[in-house]
């Protein structure tokens, strides 16, 4: 079950430079731990210590933002794609 | 309370800066340590960017660059643009805006009813597809655009040369020892520092950064992991402290609850990172800067946790 996630800037040393990577997961959840065995160190930037999403990191499936579905169980098909996108546009700026 | 009598003002130029210095030492356990924030949403715009932003304004007149031909363009991800679309209108200036599309509501519909004209770039690039952006469109048509470029912009570094150290070594009289602030465009810790180090060598210069490159400190940058401010010069801060997102939402959530303050999380940060400091010392004068109030991040889901 292949789903296609989009990485933001922030996380691509962790991709090796890829904007867009396969993972599998039947959920949200499923799918960090995944990426988290691909590209380890992963997980921790989108979960805190209890394993909850982030505050700050909103989850896209195909475009719908995940609190207004499941959360982390949101559930995920083949040839989903998920947009890990930061809150804020932060980083370099003001 | 001395009553303080303020003479009237002609422009909003003239309502930048002279922000409040807040005492915070009872935060503190070792009563030889002092800890003051300079409260920056005084500024008519609401943040500390009206600093650079009138400098960067003024010193381009001056110089020439800019005229009322030309757009004010810059890549931002909210105060500053806020900043120079007011600051910009009142000499009668037309501001575009590259705004990563993550920019919070509240900051895209400011800059929309302030007047600026706002082009979105992809949000999993964060600001720095903003600032590519504004690059591209500056170099495609260099005759229409003035590019303020704060992240380069030595009238960013000047500002607070000028203005917010000067404000610091008078409300401590002197006596400050650490300045300690968050890293964005490092204007302030630049211009600060610079003026306080003239002053007196001896005084500490800090660096506060998000702990990690994915992090939801508006207004910090992670330096290791992004496009770097060529007027940041790192070998000139003593020290750099890192503070986690959710140290920074929990700050802004005791400074609200036990002091009344509705800061933004910036300012959160620059609290957890200057108690850090704090635990380090023995004794000693700490100020730091409360860039923005919390008005810009309703819309942000930690309050509520």
């Amino acid at each position: 079950m292949a789903v296609i996630v989009r990485i933001p800037t922030p996380l691509l040393s962790l991709t090796g430079g890829q904007r867009e990577v396969q993972a599998e997961g039947s959920t949200l959840m499923d799918l960090i731990e995944d990426l988290e065995r691909r590209y380890p160190g992963m997980k921790e930037r989108l979960c805190d210590e209890e394993g909850n999403l982030r505050r700050f990191v909103n989850f896209f499936v195909n475009d719908e933002d995940v609190r207004f579905l499941e959360g982390a169980k949101t559930s995920l098909k083949d040839g989903d794609v998920v947009s890990i996108v930061p809150a804020i546009a932060g980083g370099l700026n003001p | 309370m001395p009553l303080k009598i303020y003479p009237p003002v002609m422009d909003i130029y003239e309502l930048v800066g002279n922000t409040p210095l807040i005492n915070l030492s009872d935060y503190l356990q070792n009563t030889r340590i002092q800890l003051f924030a300079k409260a920056e949403w005084f500024n008519p715009g609401g943040s500390i960017k009206d600093r650079p932003a009138r400098e960067i304004i003024l010193a381009a007149e001056k110089e020439g660059k800019l005229n009322h031909k030309k757009r004010i363009l810059d890549a931002t991800s909210g105060n500053m643009g806020i900043a120079y679309t007011l600051l910009g209108r009142a000499r009668g200036y037309k501001v575009t805006l590259c705004l990563p599309e993550n920019v919070s509501p509240e900051r895209k519909r400011l800059l929309k009813i302030f007047g600026a004209e706002i082009i979105l770039t992809d949000p999993l690039e964060s600001i720095d597809g903003a600032i590519m952006l504004a690059r591209r469109l500056y170099q495609s048509d260099p005759e229409k655009f003035f590019y303020a470029d704060q992240y380069s912009n030595p009238a960013n570094v000047l500002a607070h040369y000028k203005t917010t150290g000067p404000e610091i070594w008078e409300q401590t009289s002197g006596k400050i020892t650490h300045f300690i602030a968050g890293l964005g465009t490092s204007g302030t810790l630049m211009g600060v520092g610079k003026f306080l180090k003239e002053k007196n060598p001896h005084i500490k210069l800090i660096g506060i950064q998000p702990d990690a490159p994915l992090h939801g400190i508006e207004g910090l940058k992670h330096m290791l992991s992004a496009l770097r401010p060529s007027i940041y010069q790192e070998d000139f801060l003593d020290e750099i402290i890192y503070v986690s997102t959710e140290e920074a939402y929990h700050m802004v959530k005791r400074l609200l609850q036990e002091k009344s303050l509705f800061v933004g999380v910036s300012s959160g940060a620059a609290l957890a990172g200057a108690l850090k400091l704090a635990q380090t010392l023995s004794e000693g004068v700490i100020v730091t800067v409360f860039p923005d109030s919390g008005h810009k991040y309703l819309s942000e889901a930690f309050w509520e946790d």
